[in-house]
């Protein structure tokens, strides 16, 4: 005889259910609500930290971003854009090498050795060689060293099948390691380069950060083009949605690996350029300050899709500006500020569940008697 | 003796997302009885099963046990009831002894393997199982772990059994023996219920049937009282002529020669070992064996995805009559070449198709590099995605619909289709009918007759002697990765493929006896 076993009790309270894929705009409406109400959430924090008024706070966060760009003061608006064009540049590096699900955790490392380089060309050749020809150099250099330290791991990657993810994480340590070293060196034994004069970008229209917002604005159409209508996008995405289908087609699976880590890595090494060259004009080991990571889910976010990383970085952006100008008010530090974003991105990722799945609640049967 | 219901459903239904897996279903299995659950794949056979046996939870409706509810949530709870369940995939523990396994996850206080053991001897000789329970899991043949999970439930009481696709795996001997075992068990008082969509096994075991349509209930049957075709027109819902065309071969001349290749995996295990044979053109071959006895190798080996030790593959053009080395050549090496070889793969969305790209895309997998520009060309494949779902009435929203959305039949029918597009000589298919309902699996036919009565070369590697008897025109028997046998399709039966099947593993044991 079977255990009887109560019914109340056992049944679940709910269950998840997979949802059939919604309409886009369903998809999206769920998103912008999510950013919404995380936005809403980051006010009332702000709220309750520095006791101002909810009003008070995101002009405070306007002002973080913005200025007085209304009085006709547009620096702090370039420097936003400015902002936005280094994290957006490094998360189009990772792209292509996620796409592959080749999970590229080094672009920190990679921008890193890019600047590296730029920097030794500023110091060591900038009275050698004339003006165009430097920055071509430095243009060259950088490339090569972000492709250098990508493709490491992948050369390891194809022909040993080590993990990626370790592979690439632990040659940023060693990137740190050497930036450090080259800065105690040429720093005289302190902790700073003093800024270099040659080999900066030139400002266009008494503005600094023009020529790295139109080069990363240029490389946005560029990886969206390369990614949806070349070959090679296709042959990335048809190894990253299954190696066996590569093979079976015969596409080179190892070829496409170490091809397209370099070029993640170069487009990390032009960063690593437009951080030297185009803003710091110096190095230290935090130049690429963990947006090498910020990067990775900016990549995800936006789905792959170099638009949507567009907008997505402009948000997080704008809160990480934002968010510390309220902390500067209320003299809290700059952890604050990443917290807050921390926040926000945790919650845009924890919506793509509620587009995925559903919650099915208990539902109350009738007794068949 | 009046009749004792073991297990009732009363309007059980379940829904995955848009798509409702079952619904409405009342049935009743009694006691003493075999009954089968019949139904084409995605009929929802699998998902009710699964709702009996705790992995699912039904969204509406009941299960009676012994006439009380009873409320499984969980496969703790199935057990409690004395439901045991025997998936198409095993789940054991390979480096453990079929004790080990049996016992594995009871939680009866005690852990006495000898006296666990002398337990499942006396459980096998009652029923007249072979197995030998100190074995090792990966020494053991399919048929013998399938012993193993069997009488996993009974070691734990069930009397209850449900049994998804047991034959799936089987030799036609080792489902004769399965079924014995089976029946012994009914004339014991259990309750067995068998999933499947073979009919000539409904009609052979079970004593009624229950035919489940697109998640619905159809109605149950006395098998007695039944014949194929109305077993077929309920679970289709329509009339269908289940005889497959022949023709002779017209012409037949050599095309593809595989002189004696050997293939040695990446664990050092010979899969192929030293197989010739020849493929003609305007001809099927068919080729039998039991799973995984180096079938997809032997495929792989002919396409280039694997590397040979020995051996050669010779293809011999039909026009010039040139005879080319295949051996060596990635895929891609051997289309630059001239030879159009299509390939349908035995995983269709792992390795035919990308499951995430749409109709379109995957036209370009072939397709892509063709010219030199660093670009896509998308319109010639649009013009193909929507020829294919025109010709072959692919059911899809649009050409841009991503493939895995698409039902089974539909999936294979754009890669099929993409396959034959490319005007083949040899066309090498496997499993292609695997998953599919009736009405796909003959269009699947009729699509490899007519690439025969043009002149291609067609290998076929498939599962059900049936239809291999039915289509092909000479039939090539594995085992281990050797060839066993090779049979004329007109004149071979079932039992004697069977035998041959299993020829070289049975010389293996005898050898080492």
């Amino acid at each position: 005889m079977a255990k009887v076993v109560t019914k109340s009790a056992r049944e679940p309270m709910f269950h998840v259910a997979k949802r059939d894929d919604l309409p886009w705009w369903q998809a999206w409406g769920i998103r912008v609500i999510t950013i919404l109400i995380s936005f809403l959430l980051v006010g009332l924090l702000c709220v309750v930290v520095t006791g101002q008024s909810f009003g008070e706070s995101f002009e405070m966060m306007y002002s973080g971003v913005f200025g007085r760009l209304f009085q006709g003061h547009t620096t702090m608006l370039w420097k936003y854009l400015q902002e936005i064009a280094i994290l957006l540049s490094l998360a189009l590096a990772l792209t292509p090498a996620f796409k592959m699900k080749f999970w590229n955790c080094g672009a920190e490392g990679q921008a890193l050795m890019g600047g590296l380089a730029s920097i030794i060309c500023m110091i060591e050749l900038g009275d050698k060689l004339s003006y165009p020809v430097l920055l071509a150099v430095i243009a060259v250099t950088s490339i090569i060293a972000g492709a250098i330290w990508g493709v490491i791991p992948a050369i390891f990657k194809a022909f040993f099948n080590t993990n990626e993810t370790l592979f690439t994480l632990m040659m940023n340590y060693i990137a740190t390691q050497i930036i450090a070293y080259y800065v105690y060196i040429k720093g005289g034994g302190s902790n700073v380069i003093n800024p270099v004069e040659a080999g900066n970008f030139p400002s266009v229209a008494g503005n600094d950060y023009f020529v790295n917002i139109v080069v990363v604005t240029v490389i946005t159409v560029l990886m969206y083009i390369y990614l949806k209508y070349s070959k090679q996008g296709y042959e990335i995405a048809v190894v990253g949605e299954s190696q066996n289908t590569a093979r079976y087609i015969g596409v080179n699976v190892k070829k496409v690996i170490i091809r397209t880590m370099i070029i993640s890595g170069a487009l990390c090494g032009v960063t690593g350029m437009l951080l030297v060259a185009g803003k710091d004009h110096s190095i230290n080991i935090n130049s690429v300050g963990g947006q090498g990571f910020t990067a990775i889910l900016m990549s995800w976010l936006g789905q792959f899709n170099p638009f949507i990383m567009v907008i997505m970085t402009a948000i997080v952006v704008f809160l990480r500006l934002g968010v510390a100008k309220v902390a500067d008010t209320a003299l809290l530090n700059s952890s604050f500020s990443e917290i807050m974003v921390g926040i926000v991105i945790l919650m845009l990722v924890g919506c793509e569940f509620f587009i995925h799945y559903t919650i099915k609640f208990k539902q109350k049967k009738g007794v068949v008697a | 003796m009046a009749k004792q219901p073991a297990i009732e459903l009363k309007n059980i239904t379940k829904v995955f997302g848009k798509v409702v897996a079952n619904k409405d279903i009342n049935l009743t299995a009694y006691r003493g009885e075999i009954l089968s659950i019949l139904g084409e794949n995605g009929s929802g056979k699998t998902t009710l099963m699964n709702m009996i046996s705790g992995i699912y939870f039904p969204d509406a409706g009941q299960i009676f046990i012994d006439e009380q509810e009873a409320v499984i949530a969980s496969p703790k709870d199935a057990f409690a009831y004395k439901i045991g369940m025997i998936h198409q995939h095993f789940k054991l523990v390979d480096v453990f002894t079929a004790t080990e396994n049996i016992v594995l996850g009871l939680n009866d206080g005690k852990y006495n393997l000898k006296a666990s053991t002398a337990r499942i001897k006396a459980i096998s000789e009652q029923y007249g199982f072979d197995l030998d329970p100190e074995k090792k899991i990966y020494t053991m043949s399919v048929s013998e772990k399938q012993t193993v999970e069997i009488i996993k439930v009974l070691y734990r009481g069930a009397d209850i059994l449900i049994l998804d696709e047991p034959t799936a795996v089987l030799t036609p001997q080792e489902t004769d023996k399965l079924f014995q075992i089976l029946r012994r068990m009914r004339d014991d008082g259990k309750c067995i219920i068998i999933i499947t969509h073979k009919l000539h096994e409904v009609l052979s075991l079970s004593d009624r049937v229950a035919v489940l349509r697109k998640g619905e209930y159809v109605g149950t049957v006395n098998t007695a009282e039944t014949s194929e075709s109305e077993l077929t027109e309920m679970m289709v819902g329509k009339k269908i002529s289940l005889n497959i065309q022949r023709d002779d071969p017209i012409d037949p001349k050599d095309r593809l020669m595989v002189k004696g290749i050997t293939c040695v995996d990446r664990m050092g295990a010979t899969v192929l070992d030293d197989i010739s044979f020849t493929a003609r053109s305007g001809e099927i071959l068919g080729i039998a064996g039991i799973a995984g006895s180096g079938q997809r190798e032997l495929l792989e080996s002919i396409a280039g995805l694997q590397h040979l030790s020995a051996g050669e593959v010779l293809y011999q053009d039909p026009k010039t009559g040139e005879i080319e080395n295949l051996r060596d050549k990635t895929p891609m090496q051997v289309r630059n070449m001239g030879v159009r070889l299509s390939f349908v793969p035995e995983d269709r969305l792992g390795m035919g198709l990308v499951g995430n790209m749409d109709i379109v895309d995957n036209m370009m997998l072939r397709s892509y590099s063709k010219g030199h520009s660093a670009f896509l060309e998308r319109k010639a494949p649009k013009n193909l995605a929507n020829q294919i779902i025109d010709d072959l009435e692919v059911v899809t929203p649009s050409a841009a619909t991503p493939v895995r959305r698409l039902s089974g039949g539909n999936v294979q029918k754009v890669l099929v289709g993409r396959e034959i597009s490319a005007s083949p000589t040899v066309l090498m298919v496997a499993y292609p009918v695997r998953g599919l309902d009736i009405n796909s699996s003959y269009m699947i036919y009729n699509l490899l007759n007519e690439q025969k009565a043009k002149g291609v070369a067609v290998v076929f590697v498939g599962e059900d002697l049936d239809v291999l008897i039915e289509l092909c025109d000479r039939i090539m028997v594995i085992g281990s990765g050797k060839i066993t046998g090779m049979v004329d399709g007109r004149t071979a039966t079932k039992e004697e493929i069977g035998l041959l099947m299993t020829k070289n593993t049975n010389e293996k044991e005898e050898n080492h006896g």
